[in-house]
């Protein structure tokens, strides 16, 4: 009696673990291609916190593939063939598709507060206190979360050259 | 005289697969080399007697030289000049930025007028920065040194001396012969081939510079098998260039273990890997390089020009150009680089009709030159001057597999061409669109006039521009994800030092009394060190 039991057991711990296990392995895969596939610009237009929590949505089907206005129309494409969802225009209430810009920060009127600093999520700005702050142009992705926490309404979007 | 460039589909036959068998294997000149087919190809009308017969002319100076700094593949060179400096002729005015690089010579006596940008002539929709030379009509040569004896010097001094006169495969491709020989140093090469297979319409500037310089092709030849140190050597023409066979072979010797060998003509057999299989029966893996299967090839003008560079000491500074189609005087002209494409039209008795089109390169893989006043850089092959203008009208595909029998690269055209227009990247990579060689082949033959070369370059340039963006996102990702790490670590830290203060103060003992008796050992170290001195 034991033994059968044992056996049911195993047999149950095993189907558990076929029927699971690929199961969150594909999902993590999806996630990770879905997450890559993202600009990475965690700019929060897709009104979630950032790329992450928005790859999670979609994965988790919380989150339209439609929400992602700097990606555009070439990552909404990408998003349905990895999530197997029709393909679909930009939702204008995410913000339209621009072509890419960098930020550019007016040194005249810069006053050296840090904000802008501690908002860049990709550490593009150098600066420091009561220094004047300038933009490295290399790592910029142009995600706009410094021009709302300058106080001076210094720094301003420029269109890439080159 | 009115040449229409795309000849008419009754004069040509196009080979289908059914007649592949019967090409030629005959046996050929002492080494007994084999010649193979390869497959898909075309047999063109080659219109090269309007050019090939005439002895080229040396182009007169130009009123102005521009030298773009990518004039091959790899990274750009960098200027090392100023503008208002005065060169000399033969001087370095850029220099290679990397291995795959190499550097720009001044190719007339002058002043640099100005450091801006042009056309790039492999890609007219992006400018290219480049120097520009108002010739000073001099043409005084900087000072060169020539090395005698190119036998007795080592293989990696030759390959430096080749790079540094800025020698690029003057095929077409542009790809930096130093790096080829360098990577023929690394593995054992097979088999050094000298292409002087020039397969497509109309181009005859290597016909022409093997009749009128056969001795350095030869003697180059020797320097570059002398340089990779390969076992095997061939020089391979075309059936129909009898006369330039003619001039290389009364310059190889008995006992030079150079093979001359004369292939089929048929388009495109001196694209490099079908050339290899015509002379090896070897393919080369997809993706790979020639390297991979020990054969290393250089065109027949890059070996003339490496000769010179070498034994002479001259760097790269001029070309044979076949000036062709519908101008007065179609004829091969050695060309100073950075002579505008004008210029070049000009000695041939150009004059400028409406509805005709200028092309760089040849009728089937040449590009539209919508400015003529475009330079002439080290992969300028041909200029030719169209009278049809006009393509017929697209139409839609009718899925006939014609493209697909004279593919020579064994790829599937239309399923390329559907997935290229529908811009399904992934697709069109697992059809191998890397592996085209924009020969055209199944452009030429497409009953619905389908320009799907145009679809792959545009595909290509798409895939690699997706594939940069990617790479700027995964760099994004890193530095964001870097940030955080950061944060947290200073936040933790931060606990940290409370955490030790906390445990380091007086009252909580243990801590406090080790770091006492810390202080008490080293005072007392130190004292035992005193006495030891004074003692």
């Amino acid at each position: 009696m034991l033994g059968i039991l044992i056996i049911l057991l195993l047999a149950l711990i095993g189907g558990f673990l076929v029927s699971i296990s690929p199961a969150t392995t594909a999902q993590q895969n999806k996630f990770e291609d879905i997450l890559s596939a993202l600009p990475q610009t965690q700019c929060g237009k897709c009104n979630y916190s950032g790329c992450r929590p928005y790859a999670e949505a979609i994965v988790h089907g919380e989150a339209d593939i439609n929400q992602c206005p700097p990606g555009g129309a070439e990552t909404i494409k990408v998003l349905a063939k990895l999530s197997g969802r029709q393909i679909k225009p930009l939702n204008p209430e995410n913000g339209l598709q621009k072509a890419t810009q960098i930020a550019l920060i007016d040194e005249s009127l810069c006053i050296g507060c840090v904000k802008c600093i501690n908002a860049c999520p990709v550490d593009a700005i150098l600066g420091t206190a009561k220094q004047m702050h300038s933009v490295l142009v290399k790592e910029c992705t142009g995600c706009e979360l410094c021009i709302a926490p300058c106080p001076m309404d210094c720094i301003s979007m420029q269109a890439v050259t080159a | 005289m009115n040449y229409v460039l795309r000849p008419a589909p009754w004069t040509v036959s196009v080979c289908k697969r059914s007649q592949l068998s019967q090409v030629s294997t005959e046996v050929h000149n002492r080494f007994n080399r084999e010649i193979h087919s390869f497959p898909g190809g075309l047999e063109l009308k080659t219109y090269k007697e309007l050019s090939n017969d005439k002895e080229s002319l040396i182009t007169p100076l130009p009123d102005k030289i521009i030298l773009p700094l990518q004039q091959h593949i790899g990274s750009p060179s960098e200027a090392i000049v100023k503008k208002g400096d005065t060169v000399l002729k033969g001087q370095k005015i850029a220099q290679a930025s990397g291995y795959i690089s190499v550097p720009v010579h001044a190719s007339t006596s002058g002043k640099i007028i100005d450091i801006g940008t042009c056309p790039a002539p492999q890609d007219q929709s992006i400018q290219t920065p480049c120097i520009i030379i108002e010739p000073d009509g001099e043409d005084a040569w900087f000072d060169i040194e020539p090395v005698e004896d190119y036998l007795s010097i080592e293989p990696e001094i030759l390959q430096r001396l080749i790079c540094e006169a800025g020698m690029v495969g003057m095929g077409g491709a542009g790809f930096p012969a130093h790096v080829k020989l360098n990577e023929g140093t690394a593995t054992a090469v097979d088999t050094l081939i000298i292409n002087g297979v020039e397969c497509e319409p109309y181009i005859s500037c290597d016909d022409r510079i093997i009749r009128e310089k056969a001795n350095y092709i030869v003697s180059g030849t020797r320097m570059l098998q002398h340089a990779i140190q390969a076992e095997h050597c061939v020089i391979a023409v075309e059936e129909d260039m009898p006369e330039a066979f003619a001039a290389l072979n009364e310059f190889i010797n008995d006992n030079d273990d150079i093979e001359l060998v004369s292939v089929p003509a048929r388009y495109p057999a001196g694209g490099e890997k079908q050339l290899i299989k015509v002379l090896t029966g070897k393919e080369v893996p997809a993706g790979g390089l020639p390297i991979h299967i020990g054969i290393v090839m250089h065109n027949v003008g890059t070996a003339a020009a490496a000769f010179r560079a070498v034994t002479r000491g001259e760097p790269l500074l001029s070309r044979y150009v076949t000036v062709s189609g519908n101008v007065e005087n179609p004829r091969n002209l050695q060309v100073l680089l950075g002579t505008p494409v004008e210029h070049c039209l000009k000695q041939v008795g150009y004059q400028r009709h409406n509805n005709e089109a200028v092309i760089m390169g040849g009728p089937m893989m040449g590009k539209y030159v919508h400015d003529i006043s475009m330079p002439v850089i080290k992969t300028t092959n041909s200029i030719l001057v169209t009278s049809e203008f006009n393509r017929d009208r697209e139409k839609p595909c009718i899925g006939c597999g014609d493209c697909v029998d004279v593919c020579p690269a064994k790829l599937l055209p239309q399923e390329l061409f559907a997935y290229a227009r529908a811009k399904d990247f992934d697709e069109t990579r697992a059809l191998h669109l890397f592996d085209c060689i924009e020969c055209g082949c199944c452009a030429y033959v497409c009953p619905s006039n389908i320009p799907l070369v145009k679809y792959y370059r545009q595909a290509k340039n798409d895939i690699t521009a997706y594939e940069t963006k990617q790479a700027g996102y995964e760099h994004a990702r890193h530095r964001f994800e870097a940030r955080n790490e950061r944060l947290e670590r200073i936040e933790n830290h931060n606990d940290d030092r409370f955490d030790k203060k906390k445990t380091l103060s007086p009252d909580q003992g243990t801590v406090a009394d080790d770091k006492q008796a810390y202080i008490q050992a080293a005072v007392e170290r130190i004292k035992q060190k005193r006495n030891k001195k004074k003692d």
